[in-house]
């Protein structure tokens, strides 16, 4: 016991470190899973199922009805619901088709005489399963008084429940696509921002991206029917277009030691402005049906742009990690003279993280005319401020050498989840945008806490010297 | 206490029992401060010792944990820079702190409200410029200004707002010795107008000889009080490091080896010109002359940071061309440059990446990092170089100076480069600090690395280098062999061009 003391010992000062570490490090994570439990509670809503989700809620009720006494009615309308709902029923093992007396798409009175028919013949059902609608009818609500005998058969409702249409399935995979493409843009502006720039060009480089994808699929591999060849063909031309506005921006930015800021302001007028001319103003929609697998095709059950969120994130993160270029970021970012007099090779760094903001705007764009089948020279629009949003949020300083390309994840999801959570609420537009500013001011805050100039200023104003 | 008593009335500034905490480290602990009218006093004491703290504190920047401020006898709470500055407490930095891109006048006339009085508020700082005894151009933007004339209309700006209290935090770091000694007669010249002025420096002859007291501060405490004709240089030094030195300097290295660096008549217009040296396996050439001579623009060139516009340059007889830093590294050049914050260290990064930044493939294969490899190396040097041992994850701007500098040459230490370049190597670095620096300068020659030298610290020029090459304007003023001592005069001589000194 005494050798395995100092052991326990260790371990439990390994548990605080990392427990510290976990909470310095992610506190943005903590931030997200708050402001997910926010919006579950904000979301709930009571409902009753209807179609599939009802059938799985009575299959075991009525598969105990018919054990006891035999058979049961089934009534039902024709509507969508409705016969999602029989379909259901049909498809739920244990219910033999024998059993089951079905009155569908018949009125009320139609509803009573067949009912009436029953009981005179003795033939009294165990219970009857309808929807809610139908379960408001009358007859049925006062089955006790019209029909003799029906009185005490237990009417199968599915139940009321109470959800969270924030946790819904279906509403988290859509905040993981809505996430997606800001996300992927934000990682090459995480790198920009990061070595002391930054880049206003994303938004318009979607739009480019976006139609210059449409219009080499359109106007070169033969539009609509176009094979994966020549759609890959497109999405290889937009990326590397994208790049190449990237590297101008980067040259622009190292070679002339033009400020960051204006070269990208510039960059941003002049792809939207080409985007423009490219499309004639027009959407182009003449691609392939198969185009928008890209984005929203599911091989393993989430969405392609999910996984290439997922991929991108891994590598970026492993790069600025693991890898001495990622180091070089942040010596550049850090200081410019030191790095240099380091042998860091400043210009070669700077130009990658202009061309990476550059070509991952450009599969930003690829992925949004993919989810969108075509392609606008309007897409993209204040995508640049989302983006930096999401960025400074995550934790990275926008005076460069510190941040972290998890921190922009969690930013870019926090703020997909906000949104999201808003639309749910039925928050309107406005009011979102209110909320957006209000959101970057308090990363902005964060930051500033961790630097402590905060403190130092509360500090002043409220602790005299005695 | 009875050194202020001499002047009959109370003092001016009056501290008592200061103290002030970090977290994990006590700065200031009790320290008594008295400042009287028409006084200089002294404040010396090691890196760490406590002084800027108290600096801030004075200046209002820093509210003490505990203790009393008086001035002019009445109890007084400075919870801000602008309190301090309404007592007439005025701080100059070491670090400037006018505004580069504003004229002369409109920096003095800077905190003042309301509208600007052109012609009179210039009239007025051509005046104030006057008094400091330079000639300024109080239209001159001040980033045209050397380091001295812009500390004297910093200090032009103090006594515009009246300033009774003035602290110098500093203030001949980066002056040549002319600088430093109308410094010292403007300083001396407005004692006698009664401003009290409380002077900062590493530098102890300046100390002896400019101040009426000495406060030695030691780990937070007030050590020891000297004053008038008992301020004797070696006292200093013993109550700030509370041990005798042995010897200032390490013995000097015996006969160097062949050349390794040489530059024939290397120009780059406009900074330095015909620049012709040699240095030696296993030698120092200290590169000494007035700030401005062109001695960190020369080292810049060498290191390939810049470009030279003419001549050549030699490394074990073979012509190179440095065309950036990267390309000096892997030829076995090093830069330590003079201004550790602006061009050596990454602040906001920890030490071990600050450590490692240059020398990162050492420690990847194929772009990648190996940290544990990376961790090792940097254990093994924080060892060696004597740095606070749990520093590995701290970010390097919660170093102090010496150790600044310290993991700086850590990083060239581990990159084994044979050509060492050092730009002012000890400014501002405490004494102890100091002797362990030359201490491993002596260790790299030992070891036949050749370094080049250049301070602006005479005692220590002398004190370490083989060949002194003398700058003036641009250009080489002239070389003194050093095998002897020369004396401080015959430096002097060539670095303001009085006599031509002999060349060798």
């Amino acid at each position: 016991m005494s050798l395995l003391w100092p052991m326990g010992q260790r371990m439990r000062l390994n548990i605080e470190k990392m427990a510290k570490h976990v909470f310095v490090e992610y506190s943005m994570l903590f931030v997200l899973f708050g402001l997910c439990i926010f919006f579950a509670i904000a979301t709930l809503e009571t409902q009753i199922p209807t179609g599939q989700p009802a059938a799985d809620q009575l299959a075991p009720i009525i598969r105990e009805a018919i054990q006891k006494d035999g058979k049961i009615v089934l009534i039902a309308g024709l509507s969508t619901d409705d016969k999602d709902f029989i379909d259901a029923i049909d498809k739920q093992p244990g219910i033999p088709e024998n059993r089951m007396t079905r009155i569908i798409g018949e009125s009320p009175r139609r509803v009573r005489q067949k009912l009436e028919g029953m009981v005179a013949r003795g033939d009294i059902p165990a219970g009857i399963i309808c929807t809610r609608s139908i379960s408001h009818w009358s007859l049925l609500q006062n089955r006790d008084k019209i029909f003799n005998g029906l009185g005490n058969i237990p009417l199968l409702l599915p139940r009321e429940r109470t959800t969270s249409n924030f946790l819904k399935p279906a509403n988290l995979k859509n905040v993981a696509g809505q996430s997606a493409v800001f996300a992927i843009i934000a990682i090459g502006m995480t790198l920009v921002i990061i070595t002391g720039g930054i880049d206003l060009s994303v938004g318009s480089l979607v739009a480019l991206s976006a139609v210059t994808c449409a219009m080499t699929i359109r106007d070169l591999c033969g539009g609509v029917g176009a094979d994966w060849g020549g759609i890959l063909i497109g999405v290889a031309a937009a990326v590397l277009v994208c790049a190449i506005v990237g590297f101008l921006s980067g040259i622009m930015v190292t070679g002339f030691g033009m400020p960051p800021f204006i070269v990208t302001l510039a960059t941003m007028s002049i792809a939207r402005g080409l985007a423009q001319i490219l499309a004639e103003g027009q959407s182009v929609y003449q691609v392939p049906v198969d185009f928008s697998w890209l984005a929203v095709g599911k091989p393993i059950g989430i969405p392609n742009e999910v996984i290439v969120m997922i991929v991108l994130y891994i590598g970026a993160h492993v790069l600025m990690t693991k890898t001495t270029l990622g180091r070089w970021f942040y010596a550049v970012g850090s200081n410019r003279e030191a790095a240099r007099l380091s042998g860091v090779p400043v210009a070669l760094v700077l130009m990658i993280a202009y061309v990476a903001s550059g070509a991952l705007a450009g599969v930003g764009g690829v992925l949004e005319a993919s989810r969108l089948q075509s392609g606008s020279p309007l897409y993209g629009g204040m995508y640049e401020l989302y983006v930096i949003t999401a960025v400074v949020v995550g934790g990275t300083s926008l005076s460069g050498g510190d941040g972290k390309i998890l921190g922009t994840l969690y930013g870019a999801l926090a703020i997909a989840v906000i949104r999201n959570g808003m639309n749910l609420m039925n928050i309107e537009s406005y009011t979102q945008g209110v909320v957006m500013g209000v959101l970057i001011l308090v990363a902005v805050f964060i930051d500033s806490l961790k630097r402590g100039h905060v403190v130092l200023w509360l500090r002043r104003l409220f602790i005299r010297p005695t | 206490m009875d050194d202020h008593s001499k002047s009959g009335d109370s003092p001016l500034l009056q501290m008592r029992g200061i103290s002030k905490a970090y977290p994990g480290v006590q700065a200031l602990d009790g320290v008594d401060l008295d400042l009287c009218k028409g006084e200089i006093l002294g404040l010396v004491g090691e890196n760490g010792a406590g002084k800027s703290t108290l600096i801030k504190i004075i200046a209002g920047a820093l509210p003490p944990d505990r203790g009393t401020i008086r001035i002019d006898g009445e109890d007084v709470i400075l919870d801000s820079p602008r309190t301090a500055r309404k007592y007439g407490i005025a701080i100059i930095h070491q670090e400037m702190s006018l505004i580069p891109t504003l004229r002369v006048w409109e920096n003095i006339f800077l905190s003042r409200h309301g509208w600007v009085h052109r012609q009179e508020e210039r009239r007025e700082a051509a005046r104030l410029v006057g008094l400091m005894g330079l000639e300024i151009n109080p239209n001159a933007y001040c980033k045209q200004l050397s380091v001295g004339e812009q500390q004297a209309v910093e200090i032009a700006t103090a006594i515009r707002v009246q300033s009774n209290i003035l602290v110098l935090d500093e203030p001949t770091a980066s002056l040549s010795k002319r600088e430093v000694a109308r410094l010292h007669e403007l300083l001396t010249r407005l004692r006698k107008q009664g401003i009290a002025i409380i002077y900062i420096s590493h530098r102890l002859e300046e100390i002896t000889e400019l101040c009426d007291r000495v406060q030695v501060l030691r780990d937070g405490c007030t050590q020891e009080v000297y004053c008038g004709a008992s301020i004797i240089r070696e006292d200093l030094i013993q109550s700030m490091i509370g041990k005798r030195l042995v010897g200032e300097f390490p013995p000097r290295a015996p006969s160097p080896g062949s050349t390794r660096l040489k530059l024939i008549e290397l120009s780059r217009r406009g900074f330095v010109r015909d620049i012709s040296l040699h240095v030696r396996r296993g030698e120092i050439l200290g590169i000494t002359g007035l700030v401005g001579s062109g001695r960190s623009e020369l080292l810049r060139l060498i290191c390939g940071a810049d470009q030279p516009t003419s001549g050549m340059m030699k490394i074990d007889e073979m012509p190179v061309r440095l065309n950036n830093p990267r390309e000096a590294l892997a030829a076995g050049v090093c830069l330590l440059p003079e201004d550790r914050k602006s061009a050596g260290l990454f602040l906001g990064r920890s030490t071990m990446e600050n450590f490692s930044m240059p020398n990162l493939s050492y420690f990847s294969s194929a772009g990648f990092l190996n940290r544990n490899k990376e961790s090792k190396a940097f254990a093994k040097y924080v060892k060696l170089m004597k740095l606070p041992l749990h520093c590995a994850g701290r970010m390097s701007n919660t170093l102090s100076g010496g150790n600044q500098q310290k993991l700086l040459f850590a990083r060239w230490l581990f990159r084994q480069c044979d050509i060492i370049l050092l730009d002012e190597p000890t400014r501002g670095i405490d004494i102890a600090a100091r002797y362990e620096i030359y201490q491993l300068v002596r260790t790299l020659i030992d070891e036949g690395k050749s370094i080049v030298m250049v301070s602006s610290d005479l005692a220590e020029v002398i004190g370490m280098a083989n060949r002194i090459l003398v700058m003036r304007d641009g250009a080489v003023a002239g070389e003194l062999d050093n095998s002897n001592n020369v004396s401080q005069s015959d430096v002097l001589a060539l670095a303001y061009g009085a006599t031509d000194a002999t060349k060798h």
